[in-house]
C-alpha cells in the first residue's frame, strides 16, 4: 500500500516540479537560473548527439566522463580492498585498534580536498593526485564497517568454526568475511557517492580533463546552462550507480535479505 | 575414553556445575539429563573446549584437552546460530570436511549421503533459512555425522522439533552411531528421551549441577519407538530418572545400582 503511493508520488512529483521549474526561471529571466529545457538542450547537444555505435554519446563526453569514471571507479576499487583488508585486520588482530586509533581517528578527521596541495607535491599533477584524493576520502566508510562487521560475527558461528577445526584461511574467507558481508557493503555503498564527489572536487583543483575541468571550463565562460548540465549529469550518474550498486548487492546479498525476512 | 575429573566452572561468581565426575568408555551412548539451567550446555562446552572449566580437568584418551580436541563433533542446542546462513546445507555439511583433504567431489558426495540419511537429500540446496527448524537441526546432525568423529556431543539436539521427527531422529542417531562406533554424550532435559537413547544414564542436580545419579539402561535391543517404552523396565526406570531430576531421595532402587544422592 505504501509502496503503491509512493510510486505514484514519484510518478507526479517529478513533472510537476520541472514545469513550476520552467515556468519560475522562464518569468525571472536570470542568467544565472536557465530554465530546465535549456539545460536538457544543452544537456543533448554536448554529451548525448552523438552517433548510435558510441550509445549516443558525443566525443566530447567520451573525452570527458571517460577520464572522471575511469578515477573514480578505480578510486573506489583501490578504497575497497584497503578498506576490507584494514578493516579485518584491525577488527580481528587483538590489541590493534586501540594502538591504531588516535592516528585513525585523526586521518579521518582530515578533509581530504584540503590534503590536494600534499598530494600534489607527493605524485604530481594528474591522475594519481585525483586517485590518493578519492581513495583517503572513501576509504573511511568501508573501513569503518569491515572492522565493525568483523567483530560483530556471532558467537556460535565462530564456536561452530572452532570445534570442527576449520583452518584459518576457512574461518577468514567461510565465515568472518560473510558475516561481515551486509556491512561492508553498506560501507562500499557510502564510499561510492563519497568517490563521485571527490572525483569532481579532484578535478576542480588540479586537472586538465575530467566531468569537474569540464564543468569548471563552463563556469569560466559564463555557460551557465552549460554549468547546470553537468549539476544534472552528477545527480544522474549518482543515480545510477546507486541502482547499480543494490543489483550487485541484491545478488551477492541475498541469503541476508531472505534469512531476515524469515526471522 | 573420555574422563571427567572434578570438573566445576563458575561465571564470575556464579557456580554453574560443581565437581562432576564422569567415565565414559568408548562406544557408549551416555545421556546427561537434569532441569533447565543446571548446567548441562556448560558441562558440555567445557569439553568442547569452547569455555576454559574454572575447576577440575577433561581427559580424552587419557590426555587433558585444551582446545577444541580432533575428531568431535558438536550438535548446539541453537541451530540457527550454528548453521551459515550464506551456505546451502550441502555446503554446511561440507564445510568441516576441508579438513579432512578431501576434494571438492568426494566433499560434496560424503555430504548429500549424510544428508540422505537424515531424510534431506531432496533439500541439499536450500539454505538454513529456507528450511524449518526440525529440517536445520537435521542438517546440524548431517554435518556432524558426516565428519565421522569419534565423540559426538549433543547438546539437547531434538529440543525443537515436532514428536514424530523427534522418534525419527533419535532412532537415526541411535543406528548411524552404532554402526559408525561413534561415543555419544547426549543432552537432554527429558527424561523418556535419556532412557529411550541412553545406554547410561547420567543425572545432574539442580545448579550448581553435579552428578547425583548415574544408571545402566538395560533394555532389550534393537529399540522400538513403541515397544520399547512399554516395556516394564523402561517404564521403572523413567519413575526411577524422573524422581532424581526432580531432586527426590529414591525411594526404591530396583537395580540396586549404587546411586550417589545428596
Ligand atoms: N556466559 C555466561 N555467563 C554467565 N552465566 C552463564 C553463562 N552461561 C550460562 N550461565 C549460567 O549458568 C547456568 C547454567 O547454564 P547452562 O546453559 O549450562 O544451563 P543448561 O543446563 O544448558 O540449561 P538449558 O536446559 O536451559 O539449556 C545458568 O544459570 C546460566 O544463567
Ligand atoms: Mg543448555
Amino acid at each position: 500500500m505504501r509502496r503503491a503511493t509512493s510510486g505514484v508520488l514519484r510518478f507526479w512529483i517529478v513533472p510537476v516540479t520541472l514545469v513550476v521549474w520552467e515556468l519560475l526561471t522562464r518569468a525571472t529571466e536570470s542568467p544565472y537560473f536557465p530554465p530546465p529545457s535549456r539545460i536538457a538542450t544543452q544537456f543533448y547537444d554536448m554529451w548525448l548527439s552523438g552517433p548510435a555505435s558510441q550509445l549516443l554519446l558525443t566525443d566530447g563526453a567520451l573525452d570527458t566522463f571517460g577520464p572522471s569514471l575511469g578515477r573514480l571507479l578505480a578510486g573506489w576499487v583501490i578504497a575497497g580492498v584497503l578498506g576490507v583488508a584494514l578493516g579485518v585486520a584491525l577488527g580481528r588482530i587483538r590489541g590493534l585498534a586501540e594502538y591504531a586509533d588516535p592516528v585513525l581517528q585523526f586521518l579521518r578527521a582530515l578533509p581530504p580536498p584540503l590534503l590536494v596541495p600534499i598530494f600534489f607535491v607527493l605524485f604530481k599533477i594528474g591522475t594519481p593526485t585525483q586517485l590518493a584524493v578519492i581513495v583517503f576520502g572513501v576509504i573511511w566508510p568501508v573501513l569503518v564497517n569491515t572492522t565493525d562487521g568483523v567483530r560483530s560475527v556471532d558467537k556460535g558461528f565462530l564456536e561452530t568454526a572452532r570445534v570442527f577445526q576449520f583452518s584459518r584461511y576457512d574461518i577468514l574467507r567461510r565465515v568472518i568475511l560473510p558475516s561481515a558481508m551486509p556491512k561492508i557493503f553498506a560501507g562500499l555503498r557510502l564510499s561510492l557517492s563519497l568517490a563521485l564527489i571527490l572525483m569532481v572536487v579532484s578535478e576542480l583543483v588540479g586537472s586538465n580533463s575530467g566531468i569537474g575541468y569540464s564543468l569548471l571550463y563552463a563556469q569560466q565562460s559564463y555557460d551557465y546552462a552549460g554549468v547546470w548540465a553537468h549539476i544534472v549529469l552528477l545527480g544522474v550518474l549518482g543515480l545510477l550507480f546507486n541502482a547499480l550498486f543494490l543489483v550487485a548487492e541484491g545478488r551477492v546479498l541475498s541469503w541476508h535479505a531472505n534469512a531476515r525476512r524469515n526471522v | 575414553m573420555l574422563e571427567l575429573v572434578d570438573l566445576s566452572h563458575t561465571y564470575g561468581s556464579y557456580r554453574a556445575i560443581d565437581r562432576v565426575n564422569l567415565k565414559v568408555a568408548q562406544g557408549e551412548v551416555v545421556c546427561i539429563v537434569g532441569p533447565s539451567g543446571c548446567g548441562k550446555s556448560t558441562l558440555l562446552r567445557s569439553i568442547a573446549g569452547l569455555i576454559k572449566p574454572t575447576g577440575g580437568t577433561v581427559l580424552l584418551d587419557g590426555k587433558p584437552v585444551d582446545g577444541s580436541p580432533e575428531n568431535l563433533a558438536v550438535v548446539f542446542q541453537d541451530y540457527s546460530r550454528s548453521l551459515y546462513p550464506w551456505m546451502s546445507a550441502l555446503a554446511n555439511v561440507g564445510l568441516p570436511l576441508r579438513r579432512r583433504g578431501l576434494d571438492k567431489k568426494r566433499r560434496d558426495a560424503a555430504a548429500l549421503a549424510a544428508l540422505e540419511q537424515v531424510g534431506l537429500a531432496g533439500a541439499a540446496a536450500k539454505f538454513p533459512w529456507e528450511m524449518s527448524g526440525g529440517m536445520q537441526q537435521r542438517v546440524s546432525i548431517a554435518r556432524a555425522l558426516a565428519y565421522q568423529p569419534k565423540l559426538l556431543l549433543m547438546d539437547e539436539p531434538f529440543g525443537s522439533v515436532d514428536a514424530q521427527t523427534r522418534e525419527e531422529l533419535e532412532d537415526l542417531t541411535l543406528r548411524v552411531c552404532a554402526h559408525h562406533g561413534m561415543t555419544i554424550l547426549l543432552i537432554t532435559h527429558d527424561v523418556d528421551e535419556s532412557v529411550y537413547v541412553g545406554d547410561r544414564v547420567v543425572v545432574l542436580s539442580k545448579a550448581p549441577g553435579t552428578v547425583v545419579g548415574d544408571l545402566p539402561v538395560q533394555l532389550p535391543g534393537p529399540r522400538d519407538q513403541i515397544h520399547t517404552r512399554e516395556l516394564d523396565a523402561f517404564v521403572r526406570l523413567r519413575a526411577e530418572v524422573g524422581r532424581l531430576v526432580r531432586g527426590m531421595t529414591p525411594q526404591r532402587n530396583p537395580h540396586g545400582y549404587g546411586l550417589e544422592t545428596r
